[in-house]
Formats: C-alpha cells, sequence, structure tokens
C-alpha cells in the first residue's frame, strides 16, 4: 500500500485525473461520486451513512485498503510493456509416473514459438501445461521446474489476476455475452486499458475476417456469428488484446478458419504457442514437439526439412479432402477424373 | 486441524471444485471432512458420501443460511476435531448477498462462475469483497476475452483477493488451489472469542414475529420503508 497516506488527503477530482480508472472501481464498488470531487477520499467515506454502509455492505477501512491496492496494481500493470517480458521459458526434468527421473536437457522455448505436444490419453500432456501455467517449482505431482527468462519466476504469474501467464483457445465456439462484435472488443479493450482502443479494435475485427471464410459485419450480435467466425474473432482477440504471452491451444478443428493463418497471426504477436494434438497437419506445424508417455516427457524432436515437405504434402491431400467435402455439399457427384486433376493441381 | 469456508452463489461450482480439490489433498495424505449448509435442500451430502469424504449438512430452513451457520460453526468444529480431520471444509449457499460466512483469520473462498455475468461481482457483497481467494468456474464454456473481463470485474470489487480459475469439471487448476488450502502449522482448536469479518444485519421485524396483519401501525422494530418517489421529486 505505497499509495496509503497520500491517498486519503487527495481529493476526488485529483485522483480521477491521475487515475482514470478509478472511476469503474468507484462504480462496482457502489461508490457514488457525483457532485462529491471536491472532497478528500476520507471526507467522501464519512459522507456514507451508517444506513447506507449496511445497506450496501461497505466496510471504510476494507475500501480504503481496496483503494490503495488498486491503485498499486495498476501502475504496476500500465507500466509494463506489451509483451510483458517473457522473452524465454525453460522446462527442467522432473519425474513420470513411475517416479524415474525425466532424461530430456532443458527445453528452452522462445517468443514466437511453435511448438506441439502429442501423447496418448492419459499421459500427462495436461499436465505439462499445468506445470507452465503454474510456473511449477517441484511442487506439482511432476516435480518439474520452469524458469522464466532463465530466472526463477515472479510470484505475479501464479496469483495476479491481470499477469496471466497463459491464455486458452478452449474448444467452444460460442460467446455468452449479449453484445456487438464491437461493443464486446470495447468492453475486452477497456478492461485492458490499452491506448489507441478505436484502432486495436479495428486491427482485431481485419484479422478475423482474414481468417473466417465469410465476413462478418462489426454491429453483428457475436452470439450470431457462425462458428468458424466466433473462433476466428476469438483467435485474432487472443493474439492482439490478451495479455498473456503464451497461448494454449486444444486441437484448433477444421471449423472454417484458416489454421495456417491463425498460428502465423499468434506469433506474429510475439506469442509463445503451445498445442496439445493428434493431428499430424497441427503437429508438424509447430518447430518442435514434446513427445509425452507415462507422465513424463519422453523426447523432444525438431520438425525436420523432410517433414516439412510432408506437411505440405498433407495439406494438399487436406485441401482435396476439403474441395470434395465442398462438392459434396452442393449436390455433386464425384468422379474419379476430378480426382486425379486435383492431384494433378495440387 | 485447519478450517476453510467455501462460499458463493447457488450452482457456481462449489461442490465440483471442492470434490476435485481433495482428491489432490488426497494424494497428499491428508483426512477431509465437510459440512454443507443450504436453505431447503441439497443433495451435496451424497456427492461427498460417494467420494468418501465424511460430510454432515445443516439446512437452515426460513433463517438465512449464514445467520445459521455462525450460530453452529463451533459445533462443526467438534464433530470435526472428532472426526480427526486434518482440513475441515465448510460449504455455504451463497443465498443472502447481504452476509457471509468468513471468520477473521480463517480462509475465505468465493467460487463465482464465467456464465454469471460481468456485473453478478459488483452485486454479491461480502461475499466476494471479504475473501481471501476468488475462484472463477466454467472457463471452459467461455472466450478468452470474456474469462479476462470477468477476472477485471472480480479484481475491481476485491483487489487484495488472490484470483484462480479452477475447472470444476476436469479439474484444471484443482491441484494448485489444494496448494493453498493446508498449512501443517495451523491448528484451529476453538472459534470460540474470533470475530465475523462483516456484520450480520438483524433483520427482526414484526413480521419475522409472527405479525400477519398488514399496515403501518402493526409495524415495530427494524422496519425500512420502500422509496416511492422518483428521482425529479427528490
Ligand atoms: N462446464 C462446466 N460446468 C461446471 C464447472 N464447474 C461446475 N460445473 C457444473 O455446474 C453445475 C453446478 O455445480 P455444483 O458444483 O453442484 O455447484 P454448487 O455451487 O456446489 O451448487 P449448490 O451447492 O447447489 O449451490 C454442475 O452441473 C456442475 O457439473 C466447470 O468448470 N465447467
Ligand atoms: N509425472 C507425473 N506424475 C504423477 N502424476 C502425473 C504425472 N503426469 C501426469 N500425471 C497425472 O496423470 C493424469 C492424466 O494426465 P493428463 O490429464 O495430463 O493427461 P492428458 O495427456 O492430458 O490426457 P488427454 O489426452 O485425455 O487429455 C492426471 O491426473 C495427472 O495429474
Ligand atoms: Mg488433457
Ligand atoms: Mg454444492
Ligand atoms: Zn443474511
Amino acid at each position: 500500500m505505497k499509495n496509503g497516506k497520500r491517498l486519503k488527503t487527495r481529493k476526488i477530482s485529483e485522483l480521477l485525473e491521475l487515475y482514470p480508472f478509478l472511476t469503474n472501481f468507484f462504480e462496482d464498488n457502489l461508490i457514488d461520486i457525483e457532485g462529491k470531487a471536491d472532497l478528500t477520499i476520507n471526507e467522501l467515506l464519512n459522507t456514507i451513512d451508517e444506513d447506507e454502509l449496511e445497506d450496501k455492505a461497505l466496510d471504510v477501512e476494507k475500501l480504503l485498503s481496496s483503494i490503495s491496492e488498486y491503485i498499486d496494481q495498476m501502475i504496476e500493470f500500465l507500466g509494463e510493456d506489451d509483451s510483458n517480458g517473457v522473452e524465454k521459458l525453460t522446462i527442467l526434468p522432473g519425474r513420470d509416473k513411475s517416479g524415474e527421473t525425466e532424461k530430456f536437457d532443458p527445453i528452452e522455448i522462445s517468443k514466437s514459438e511453435i511448438i506441439s505436444i502429442v501423447g496418448p490419453t492419459g499421459s500427462g500432456k495436461s499436465r505439462l501445461l499445468a506445470d507452465i501455467e503454474w510456473t511449477a517449482q517441484e511442487d506439482t505431482p511432476t516435480l518439474r521446474k520452469i524458469l522464466i527468462n532463465d530466472k526463477l519466476p515472479d510470484k505475479k504469474w501464479r496469483f495476479s489476476s491481470s499477469n496471466k501467464l497463459v491464455a486458452q483457445l478452449s474448444q467452444n465456439m460460442n460467446f455468452v455475452m449479449d453484445l456487438t462484435v464491437r461493443e464486446f472488443l470495447e468492453l475486452h479493450a477497456k478492461s485492458r486499458m490499452v491506448e489507441e482502443e478505436e484502432s486495436v479494435i479495428e486491427k482485431i475485427i481485419y484479422e478475423a475476417n482474414k481468417l473466417a471464410g465469410e465476413k462478418f459485419d462489426p454491429d453483428t450480435p457475436v452470439t450470431s456469428l457462425s462458428g468458424g467466425q466466433s473462433r476466428a474473432l476469438m483467435i485474432a482477440d487472443t493474439a492482439i488484446l490478451s495479455s498473456s504471452p503464451i497461448v494454449l491451444i486444444d486441437e484448433i478443428e477444421n471449423a472454417g478458419i484458416d489454421r495456417k493463418k491463425a498460428l502465423r497471426l499468434l506469433v506474429g504477436e510475439e506469442k509463445i504457442v503451445l498445442m496439445a494434438t493428434h493431428d499430424p497437419l497441427l503437429a508438424l506445424m509447430g518447430n518442435k514437439r514434446i513427445v509425452i508417455n507415462n507422465g513424463g516427457i519422453k523426447k523432444l524432436i525438431i520438425t525436420s526439412d523432410q517433414e516439412k515437405d510432408i506437411l505440405s504434402g498433407l495439406e494438399k491431400m487436406d485441401s482435396i479432402v476439403q474441395k470434395m467435402r465442398k462438392k459434396l455439399r452442393y449436390g455433386e457427384s464425384l468422379s474419379l477424373e476430378d480426382l486425379m486433376k486435383e492431384n494433378e493441381n495440387a | 486441524m485447519n478450517l476453510v469456508t467455501f462460499s458463493g452463489p447457488p450452482s457456481s461450482g462449489k461442490t465440483s471444485v471442492i470434490l476435485k480439490t481433495i482428491k489432490a489433498l488426497k494424494d497428499r495424505g491428508l483426512k477431509i471432512g465437510v459440512v454443507k449448509f443450504d436453505a431447503l435442500s441439497t443433495d451435496d451430502d451424497i456427492l461427498y458420501e460417494k467420494a468418501g469424504v465424511p460430510v454432515r449438512k445443516g439446512l437452515s430452513g426460513a433463517l438465512c443460511p449464514d445467520h445459521y451457520f455462525v450460530s453452529n460453526i463451533e459445533e462443526v468444529v467438534e464433530w470435526g476435531k472428532g472426526e480427526g480431520l486434518d482440513l475441515l471444509i465448510t460449504e455455504s449457499a451463497g443465498l443472502c448477498n447481504r452476509c457471509s460466512p468468513y471468520i477473521k483469520d480463517i480462509k475465505a473462498i468465493c467460487v463465482l462462475d464465467n456464465l454469471s455475468g460481468i456485473n453478478t461481482p459488483k452485486k454479491i457483497g461480502p461475499m466476494l469483497k471479504m475473501a481471501d481467494i476468488a475462484i472463477i468456474t466454467k472457463g471452459d464454456i467461455v472466450s478468452q476475452a470474456e474469462r479476462e473481463v470477468f477476472a477485471s470485474r472480480v479484481n475491481m470489487v476485491n483487489p487484495g483477493a488472490v484470483v484462480m480459475h479452477v475447472n470444476g469439471l476436469n479439474g484444471q487448476g484443482a491441484f494448485e488451489l489444494s496448494t493453498l488450502l493446508y498449512e501443517k502449522e495451523e491448528k484451529i482448536e476453538s472459534l470460540k472469542g474470533k470475530k465475523l469479518r462483516f456484520s450480520m444485519p438483524a433483520a427482526l421485524c414484526s413480521y419475522c414475529l409472527g405479525e400477519t396483519r398488514i399496515g403501518e401501525s402493526y409495524q415495530m422494530g427494524n422496519v425500512r420503508k420502500i422509496d416511492m418517489k422518483g428521482k425529479d421529486q427528490k
């Protein structure tokens, strides 16, 4: 509570000028500041009578400490640069489910890298992702240790709500908020307190439209977007507006978005991308892949040039499958000739 | 024995989160029991029993569940000690937005869910404001943006709290939460003399005492009248 003393004697008007974010704070804490700009914070809290304190369940002591704490957090938060300063993430070995020490050299992952994680069901992929999110310090069942920028991670990665290390693209493809695309992005931008809100929102809509098959209008309610459009908006929003330097992906299926472009957008915004997947197309899009079995990391494989060639082969096959799907959807019949032709073109 | 109080709006995921967390604590060889407080009915005790967790339940009926909680917490602690628990967890349905079952120096956890809407944090009062840890559930059903916005609203109402995301279905985050719940050195013998974090208003009016007749002349005690004046008439 570095601001404690100064805080109590400052006028509300001064505070709001210094810390504009307090407007929302007062509102969400049910404190009416209308016409009270000339009071100090102490005087303001004193104008609230017993009945009102009881009605709104306010506690003056708690409020004072909350305001001070909130100001400290926001100052620190606003002072940080976009990337939140994670240049490098290191995973140090722990042990697998049988208690055997994992035999791998420290795995170093840098900004803008894509890492895929492969392994059978129940092998420990989610546990590895959780170890990273919690910046494990030999205090999880795997006894792994995570370093950030070669150092022991700051506690904020575990406990601060505005400094979550990891953003997650979930499987679900629907929004629950009842807002238009623009209102939705404004709300997110406000909560992140970005400057140049307008241009950030324009950029997200532009990038999302590049990912989605059919374009959408900013005035569409988010709940009426198609699955592909929702997914595209979620990815563009996470890439550009999320505060977290690492993005987790649990299988992006082929729901009408260009997955390669999606990954390119994420790493273009300097995210580290971690992807648990069974899909060879996705697995090979990573520059490295971590192989997990029986709770332990068994191998780190660097995607070879040959595998990259195989990836483009797979992409061709995939595009043929997509074309066939489209034809069937529009009521056409397929012929062997078609297949041969597509094969040659691809 | 350690004591932790969980509270949160109905169906926010309290039982699911507690069960997943207990699983992680049991792996450390700890013995955990739960007491569930609710108003009219609950089947939570069956869920705990199924998971092999010693459980008791208390139904407050017409009383505020949190008032009922304070009147009974001593007995609950006695029960936990008798069972030889390492950790006693209370789960309270947050039905009264004015009260909260939190006690000074006893860890207090509020469970909220992402689906409840971004205005929920400011509406639920001391149950969130006075908590040490705020758990947000059902992140699997919403987008990253919605999670971030909701968490920022929670933080605004209680900036001092640790905010964690826990999934009640797949248990994501439950291990991490479990590390914050038990401290070996902490020993609760009795709660006598401990204080509530936030006072509970005595909701005593004539009608609480059985009055059925309508009209001002029958009203005594703690009566508050509704303000029917419009903004312009003030
Ligand atoms: N999708 C999803 N569902 C969840 C999650 N957590 C809980 N649920 C579901 O939400 C419903 C309510 O969960 P409970 O754990 O019973 O909630 P509670 O807060 O204990 O409810 P009461 O004790 O009745 O107030 C159940 O159907 C759970 O399966 C979650 O993280 N994701
Ligand atoms: N090294 C380990 N030591 C002890 N337990 C482990 C270890 N690794 C994983 N586990 C545990 O094994 C279980 C299964 O792991 P996890 O859920 O991470 O598998 P998964 O690969 O994500 O499976 P799925 O493909 O089904 O999502 C979890 O309970 C996890 O905590
Ligand atoms: Mg998994
Ligand atoms: Mg319950
Ligand atoms: Zn009450």
